[in-house]
C-alpha cells in the first residue's frame, strides 16, 4: 500500500471508531449495572439491604386521584394536573411511632393519616382527627403538607398547601386538629407545590414558606385565561410568588416577603429546604424552580435574604428543578444539595444537579461545583422527589429518585407534541390552546425510580432492580421513617394517580446504627434547624432535623446516622437552632436517643 | 467561509488579521455575548471543548490526508455548531458530535466534494448512536418576541446581501405551508405547528446549515427546489413525529441534491463532447 492508500485507511478507521464511541460507552454502562438477585440473603449480602413491599399488609391502602380541572384543559389534562400525590411523616401524638399523612387531589377524596398501632399496622384516622377533607370546591385540592410545631407545645402542627387556599391545624396535644387558617392570617389562594417551616429569624418561633407554582391569580376551576403556560422554558417569569410568614408567637403569622427580600422573582418553584449552608448559624433557603434556575438565599443574619445563587455557582444553567435534598455523601461535615431535574434520552438531557460545596470557599457565600456526573448521579428520568438516606446503615448516604411525568396508553408518546410546542416563542407556549391534545398519550411515563448506592469511595451504583425497589408508578414524593423503631429506615413513595407504597427496610445484621430525636426548649420545639455532626471511626456525618425537603415531602424528624460495623461513637454535636452547642461524649449505639436543648452549656 | 461571515466582514471592513478568522470569531463573539445575556450554552467548557475539538481533529486529519497544515476558520465554525447544538450534561457528546462533523468532511467524499454539511452529519449520528447521552437545543432561550424579531431581520438581510436569501425564504414559505397541512391533518393547532420555526433550532438551521455554500448546489433554481425538498421531507418526518425533523430533512436531501447534481453537470459535459 502507498502512503496515500495507508492514510485513507487511517482517516476511515478513525471515523468508524468515532462512530463506535457510543456503543462502547453502553456496553460499559451495562457492564456497570447492577444485577437482579433472587435470593435475598445474597442480596443482603451484596449490597447490605433489600426492601419489601408491605403496604396492604399493614393496612396501607390509599389510592391517590389526580384533580380534574376546568374543561379548557382537557387536552392537556394529565400534564397540568401532574402534581398532588405527597407524603409527610410526624409522630403526631407524641407516643414515639412514626404516623403517615398522605394527600390527595381530586374533589371529594380524602387525605389520609395513618396512625402508626405500634403492632406494625397503621390506621387511617384523617377523617376522626379532621384532617381529611380537604379537597373541596372553592378551597382547591391538596398538593403537600409539612408538620411543625408551631406553637412550641410539644405536637406536631399541620399545613396544608393547596392548589387553592393553604390550610393550618393546630394539634390538640395528639387528641385531633384544630383548623385555625383564618386567625393565622394565611393568603386566599396559592397554587402551591411546597412549603418548609424554618425559624428564619431564630427567635424559637417556627416560620413558613410557601414556594408557588402556578401564578396564585389562576383558579384552575374557573379559568379566566387560557394563557397560564410558562412563558419560557428556562427563564420562566409568570410563576406563582412564593412567601415566608413570620410567626409573632400569637397564633398569627405576618406576611415578610418583601421585607426579607423573597418577592425578588416569580419563578415556577416546586421544592424547597432550609438549612444552614455557610455556617452563620441561620438557616438558608434553596429553591428548585421548574423552567429556570437554582435559587440560594443566603440569610442575612434573621433580617432578610440575598439571592446569592449566580455567586455560588448555581444559577447560571436553567433546568427543570423538581426537588432539593440536603446530604453530607462524603462524610466530611458538608451539606451537598441534590437537585432532581429532567432527562429523556434523545429529547431533553437536563441531568440532575449535585451541587458540592467548594471547600476553598471563603466569604458569606459558599461556592458549589455540579459533580452529579463524577459520582454517577446525574442521570435520573423525568425526576420528582430525591432524598439521601443511609439504607443500608453502612456510614454513607445512598440516594432514592423518584422518576415518571404520565404513564396512560402504553407504546404512546408524547414527546415530540411537547418539544414541538417548547421550542416556540412565549406567545405560542403561554397559551394552553396552542398546546396539541395528548389524547391518553404517555408522557415520560413507565419509569422506574432510582436507588443509587453510595459505595463511601465517590461512586454511586443504581441498585433498584437488585434490592427490590423497582417502582415503575408516577412517583412525585418520598420520606424515609424507622416505622417499626428497628434502627433501620423504612421508604414512603407517594405517586400521582396512583397507590401509595410502603417499602419495609431489611439490612444485613452486624451494621450499627444510631438516631437522635430532638426537643428544642430556647429553640423551636421541633429542633428544626438543628444540625447534628457525628464523630466515628476517624470520620464525620452531619444531618440537618429538616422541615420538609426533597419534592412536596417531609420525613422523619429524628436523625438518623449508619454506623457500618463500627459500634463506637466518638463524640455528637448538636448545634440547635438557638445556636447553642452541645457535645455528647461517646453515646451509646444501636439506640434512639431523646435529646433535649439543655438549658446551659456553650454557644 | 459562511456568507454570514462574509458579509459581516465586508461591513466591518477588517483587514489587520487573517480575514478567514475573522467571521468565525464574530459568530463566537456574538454566542458568547448572547450566553452571557441568555444562558444560550450548555457550559464554558463543553462549548470551548467542542470548538478545540474539531480544530484538532481537522488539523490531524489534513496533515495526515495531504501532510500539510491547514487553516481551521471552517473547524472552528463547525466547532460551534457543535458547542451551540448539542445538549448533554457530560463533555464527550460535545467532543465526540465536534470530531464526528469534522472526519465526515474527509471520509464522505464524492468526487473531492464532501456530500454532507459537517454539523448536520454530526449532530444526527449524535441523536441516532448517541441518545442515552445527548440531545439537540430544541428549548427556547430568552423566548423575547423582539429579540427573535430582530436576529431573523438581521439574518435575512445578511442572506440578501450575500444573494442567498432565496433559500432561506422557500424553505420558511414552504414549512409555513406544510404547517398549514400538517395542522389540518392532525388537528391541532396552526401555532403548534409553527411554533419550532419561532425557536433558536430553527434560526441556526434555516439561516445557517441550508445555506451553507460547500453543500448546497450551484444553480439558483435548483437551491429553491432543494430548499423546498428539504421542507416537504420534513413534513413527513414530522408526521411521523421525529423531533429533530428538519436535521433528518437536511441529512436525507442534501447529498442527494448534491449528487444529482453532480451527475447532470456530468451528463451535460458527456453531451457537448
Amino acid at each position: 500500500m502507498d502512503r496515500k492508500s495507508v492514510s485513507k485507511l487511517f482517516i476511515v478507521l478513525f471515523f468508524v471508531g468515532l462512530l463506535a464511541v457510543p456503543t462502547a460507552m453502553k456496553k460499559y454502562d451495562e457492564m456497570n449495572r447492577s444485577t437482579v438477585v433472587e435470593n435475598p440473603e445474597e442480596t443482603l449480602e451484596r449490597y447490605g439491604f433489600y426492601l419489601e413491599e408491605v403496604s396492604e399488609s399493614i393496612g396501607i391502602n390509599f389510592l391517590h386521584e389526580r384533580p380534574d380541572l376546568d374543561p379548557k384543559l382537557d387536552h392537556i389534562h394529565p400534564q397540568v394536573a401532574s402534581v398532588g400525590a405527597s407524603v409527610s411523616i410526624s409522630d403526631v401524638n407524641s407516643d414515639g411511632l412514626q404516623d403517615i399523612y398522605l394527600t390527595n387531589s381530586r374533589f371529594g377524596t380524602q387525605n389520609a393519616l395513618y396512625l402508626n398501632q405500634g403492632d406494625g399496622s397503621f390506621m387511617d384516622r384523617a377523617e376522626e382527627l379532621g384532617v381529611a377533607d380537604l379537597n373541596v370546591e372553592g378551597l382547591g385540592v391538596s398538593m403537600g403538607a409539612v408538620w411543625g410545631d408551631y406553637n412550641n407545645n410539644g405536637y406536631e402542627d399541620l399545613f396544608v398547601y393547596r392548589w387553592g387556599k393553604p390550610e393550618l391545624y393546630r394539634n390538640d396535644e395528639g387528641t385531633g386538629f384544630t383548623r385555625v387558617t383564618e386567625e393565622a392570617g394565611l393568603p386566599e389562594w396559592v397554587n402551591a407545590n411546597t412549603a418548609v417551616w424554618f425559624d428564619y429569624n431564630r427567635d424559637g418561633l417556627l416560620d413558613l414558606f410557601i414556594g408557588g407554582y402556578f401564578h396564585e391569580d389562576i383558579d384552575f376551576w374557573n379559568l379566566m385565561t387560557t394563557r397560564i403556560m410558562p412563558d419560557s422554558y428556562e427563564y420562566a417569569t409568570n410563576g406563582g410568588r412564593n412567601y415566608l410568614f413570620e410567626n409573632r408567637g400569637d397564633g398569627t403569622f405576618r406576611d415578610v416577603t418583601e421585607e426579607t427580600g423573597l418577592l425578588e422573582t416569580h419563578r415556577w418553584t416546586l421544592a424547597a429546604a432550609a438549612a444552614d449552608l455557610n455556617g452563620s448559624g441561620y438557616p438558608d433557603l434553596v429553591l428548585a424552580n421548574d423552567y429556570g434556575v437554582d435559587e440560594l438565599y443566603i440569610n442575612q443574619g434573621g433580617a432578610g435574604f440575598v439571592n446569592s445563587g449566580e455567586q455560588a455557582g448555581m444559577g447560571f444553567v436553567p433546568k427543570s428543578g423538581m426537588s432539593v435534598a440536603f446530604g453530607d455523601i462524603m462524610n466530611q461535615g458538608e451539606l451537598s444539595i441534590y437537585i432532581t431535574n429532567i432527562s429523556e434520552a434523545g429529547v431533553l438531557m437536563q441531568g440532575n444537579n449535585l451541587w458540592t460545596p467548594d471547600r476553598s470557599s471563603t466569604g458569606d457565600v459558599p461556592t458549589y461545583r455540579n459533580l452529579a456526573g463524577n459520582l454517577g448521579i446525574e442521570l435520573g428520568e423525568w425526576g420528582y422527589g430525591g432524598q439521601f438516606m443511609d439504607m443500608n446503615n453502612d456510614g454513607h448516604l445512598d440516594l432514592y429518585v423518584a422518576n415518571g411525568y404520565v404513564s396512560a396508553e402504553e407504546g404512546t408518546d408524547y414527546w415530540y407534541d411537547y418539544a414541538k410546542v417548547v421550542g416556540g416563542n412565549r406567545n405560542i407556549i403561554i397559551d394552553a390552546n396552542n398546546w396539541p391534545a395528548m389524547n391518553n398519550r404517555t408522557f415520560s411515563g413507565y419509569q422506574q425510580n432510582k436507588i443509587w448506592l453510595n459505595d463511601g469511595a465517590g461512586r454511586f451504583r443504581e441498585v433498584s432492580s437488585a434490592v427490590g425497589g423497582a417502582l415503575t408508578l408516577d412517583s412525585r414524593s418520598i420520606a424515609y421513617a424507622d416505622l417499626w423503631n428497628r434502627g433501620v429506615l423504612d421508604l414512603i413513595v407517594a405517586s400521582q394517580n396512583g397507590p401509595a407504597r410502603v417499602y419495609r427496610n431489611h439490612t444485613r445484621p452486624g451494621h450499627q446504627w444510631i438516631s437522635f430525636s430532638l426537643d428544642g426548649v430556647e429553640s423551636n420545639r421541633s429542633a428544626i434547624g438543628a444540625i447534628v455532626d457525628l464523630y466515628w471511626d476517624g470520620q464525620k456525618q452531619r444531618r440537618v432535623v429538616a422541615g420538609g425537603d426533597s419534592f412536596s415531602s417531609q420525613s422523619q424528624r429524628a436523625v438518623h446516622f449508619g454506623l457500618g460495623q463500627s459500634t463506637a461513637v466518638e463524640k455528637v454535636e448538636i448545634r440547635w437552632p438557638s445556636g447553642r452547642l452541645q457535645t455528647i461524649e461517646s453515646p451509646e449505639a444501636n439506640r434512639l436517643h431523646r435529646i433535649r436543648e439543655p438549658s446551659e452549656g456553650g454557644v | 467561509m459562511s456568507p454570514f461571515q462574509t458579509a459581516l466582514l465586508e461591513k466591518l471592513r477588517i483587514t489587520h488579521i487573517p480575514k478567514s478568522y475573522i467571521g468565525p470569531g464574530l459568530i463566537s463573539g456574538v454566542v458568547i455575548a448572547a450566553h452571557i445575556s441568555f444562558g444560550v450554552l450548555d457550559g464554558w467548557d463543553k462549548f470551548i471543548a467542542a470548538i478545540a475539538a474539531a480544530m484538532l481533529t481537522d488539523l490531524l486529519l489534513h496533515k495526515v490526508m495531504t501532510g500539510e497544515w491547514r487553516n481551521l476558520s471552517s473547524a472552528f465554525i463547525s466547532g460551534n455548531s457543535a458547542g451551540i447544538l448539542v445538549r448533554s450534561p457530560m463533555i464527550w457528546p460535545f467532543v465526540l458530535c465536534a470530531m464526528i462533523s469534522i472526519a465526515s468532511k474527509y471520509v464522505l467524499r464524492y468526487r473531492g466534494r464532501h456530500l454532507w454539511n459537517p454539523t448536520n452529519f454530526g449532530i444526527v449520528m449524535i441523536i441516532l448512536l448517541a441518545s442515552d447521552y445527548a440531545a439537540v437545543l430544541s428549548i427556547q432561550w430568552g423566548s423575547n418576541m423582539w429579540a427573535m424579531l430582530v436576529i431573523w431581520f438581521i439574518g435575512f438581510l445578511v442572506l440578501w446581501q450575500v444573494r442567498l436569501f432565496h433559500v432561506s425564504a422557500v424553505y420558511v414559505l414552504s414549512f409555513l405551508l406544510f404547517a398549514v397541512l400538517r395542522s389540518y391533518l392532525t388537528g391541532d393547532h396552526f401555532m403548534s405547528e409553527v411554533a419550532p420555526l419561532t425557536g433558536p433550532m430553527y434560526q441556526l438551521f434555516v439561516l445557517f446549515m441550508i445555506t451553507d455554500p460547500k453543500t448546497t448546489v450551484s444553480t439558483r433554481n435548483g437551491r429553491c427546489l432543494v430548499a423546498f425538498l428539504i421542507a416537504f421531507t420534513e413534513f413527513f418526518f414530522r408526521l411521523n413525529e421525529a423531533v429533530y425533523a428538519p436535521f433528518y430533512a437536511l441529512f436525507v436531501v442534501g447529498p442527494i441534491a448534491l449528487l444529482v447534481e453532480m451527475w447532470m453537470q456530468e451528463y451535460k459535459g458527456r453531451e457537448k463532447r
